[in-house]
């Protein structure tokens, strides 16, 4: 079909045995730290990181801002010439970093992770104007009277939807949450 | 034909216009979108950050109520026009189609709350069903107000081809071009097409902005580099990127250089556009800033509110 096939096989983007698979196969060659669009808002690049992880680092990776500075784009997973998961990796430090509370205190995307993750929790939906909202008031609340302008022209043509969604049947989504947390088999558990 | 339709929750938000401009151009081409029954959230990159089991079975949640809305044995096609939301579900289609301990675990809580995904739901994302299922020949047949070779940057941004792609290629696409192609524009060879906007996707909302400097930045060279090739529209797949790139062009001049004045839409819009769609339902009246040639003054470079 002339079509490039995508890198990764079925089912391996997600799971917990491919994110340990990341620093002794890793050959340094720099890839993912060229392509990454963020990498100037790292404190560790992706390379290093990964040289980190290889130098039993593991802790200093944990606190550090980069893994939370990842948008999570893919494009250092689809590029790099050992087709390591990269991207899913950073995803497991997060969420080690949350499990044992090494996460960067001061730095607003762990805060939002969770508070994102409190919102669909509680109603199976987010909110773009609460969730923001709340966010900006735990965060930054002086940054709010910089974003007031674009809030209001949104407001103004219908794009800033202020009631709250929820599913219709709230107790059949939490069923299925609560009976993950029954099977899971991380020590501490995940929190929300 | 008729789709299951997963809006996502910005679709009935930042991007309303995104939905309003779908279901116009879905209708006009004959194409029905059934909104899923009870959706919840896909659960975007914040959810994964925090627990990836939870975080499949929220997607997994969703694939089986688009099943159970249409029995029978064949494949249910989901239509999903946010990028994210789209990735969040071709993610979880995957895994559970893959089997291993998590898609164990994930059916299995899916059981517990009296529901199943046999495998038969599947993600699409609008422009590959206007592409590939509808056509460029009926597309361009039904193209009653060609765009009159209007000059477009066709923005894929990351999660439509990334991890997985599925139906175009991963480092240079080309459905978007070719669909707006047929629909007569003349897209702007543009290397950074798949190129981060920023990344506000962090939780579903791209209004958080979690780095606004970042996301400035990222977006502004964005732009820069699609006025420069002479762009006079960009085409979004995904209201996160569409917000980026539209809502913070005064910022970004009071903050850069360069001065940016770009049009950024769904490509919904623009193709609705061609059809003959009206602005009002295309969601035109919604826009920050959204200024297309007409295309019935020719040559003539007039500029008209849409």
């Amino acid at each position: 079909m002339g079509f490039s096939s995508p890198k990764l096989a079925p089912g391996r983007a997600v799971g917990a045995a491919a994110d340990r698979v990341l620093p002794q196969f890793c050959i340094q060659c720099g890839t993912c730290s060229v392509v990454c669009p963020l990498i100037e808002y790292m404190d560790h690049s992706p390379r290093v990181l990964n040289a980190m992880l290889t130098a039993g680092r593991h802790e200093d990776v944990l606190h550090s801002r980069a893994i939370w500075v990842c948008t999570s784009c893919y494009a250092c997973t689809v590029e790099c010439p050992k087709q390591l998961p990269l991207t899913e990796s950073i995803y497991a430090l997060k969420r080690e970093s949350l499990r044992t509370g090494t996460y960067p205190r001061r730095f607003i995307t762990p805060v939002l992770a969770r508070q994102f993750v409190r919102f669909v929790n509680r109603r199976g939906r987010s909110s773009e104007a609460w969730l923001s909202l709340s966010l900006y008031l735990r965060t930054r609340p002086l940054q709010l009277v910089r974003y007031a302008p674009v809030a209001l022209r949104l407001m103004l043509r219908g794009r800033l939807r202020l009631r709250l969604d929820s599913v219709r049947n709230p107790a059949q989504l939490r069923k299925v949450l609560d009976a993950l947390d029954a099977t899971d088999v991380t020590t501490t558990g995940e929190h929300a | 034909m008729s789709y299951a339709y997963y809006p996502g929750c910005s679709a009935k938000g930042t991007g309303r216009s995104y939905e309003e401009s779908l279901r116009a151009v879905f209708g006009a081409l004959g194409a029905g979108l059934d909104e899923l029954h009870d959706w919840n959230c896909c659960g975007a990159s914040g959810f994964p950050a925090v627990d990836a089991a939870k975080a499949a079975a929220l997607s997994a949640r969703n694939l089986a109520l688009a099943e159970d809305a249409r029995p029978g044995a064949g494949p249910v096609d989901v239509v999903a026009p946010c990028a994210g939301c789209y990735r969040a579900l071709l993610k979880t289609e995957r895994a559970l189609t893959g089997g291993g301990e998590m898609a164990a675990r994930v059916t299995g809580a899916l059981g517990a709350a009296g529901l199943r995904y046999d495998g038969r739901a599947r993600a699409r994302h609008p422009l590959d069903v206007l592409v590939n299922d509808i056509g460029l020949e009926r597309i361009a047949a039904a193209s009653v107000r060609p765009l009159g070779g209007l000059r477009v940057a066709c923005y894929y941004g990351c999660l439509l081809v990334r991890p997985h792609a599925t139906f175009d290629d991963q480092r240079a696409p080309t459905s978007m071009e070719r669909l707006l192609a047929a629909a007569g524009a003349e897209p702007v060879e543009w290397p950074m097409r798949t190129r981060c906007c920023g990344g506000s996707c962090y939780c579903g909302g791209p209004l958080i902005g979690a780095l606004p400097e970042a996301t400035l930045r990222l977006s502004y060279r964005l732009l820069k580099d699609a006025q420069r090739r002479g762009a006079q529209a960009i085409a979004t797949v995904c209201p996160l990127c569409q917000f980026n790139l539209e809502a913070f062009q005064r910022q970004m001049n009071r903050t850069f250089d360069e001065p940016i004045d770009v049009s950024v839409g769904f490509f919904t819009q623009l193709l609705g556009t061609a059809l003959g769609l009206s602005e009002r339902a295309l969601g035109a009246q919604r826009m920050l800033h959204w200024r297309l040639p007409d295309p019935a003054a020719a040559q003539g470079g007039a500029h008209v509110r849409a």
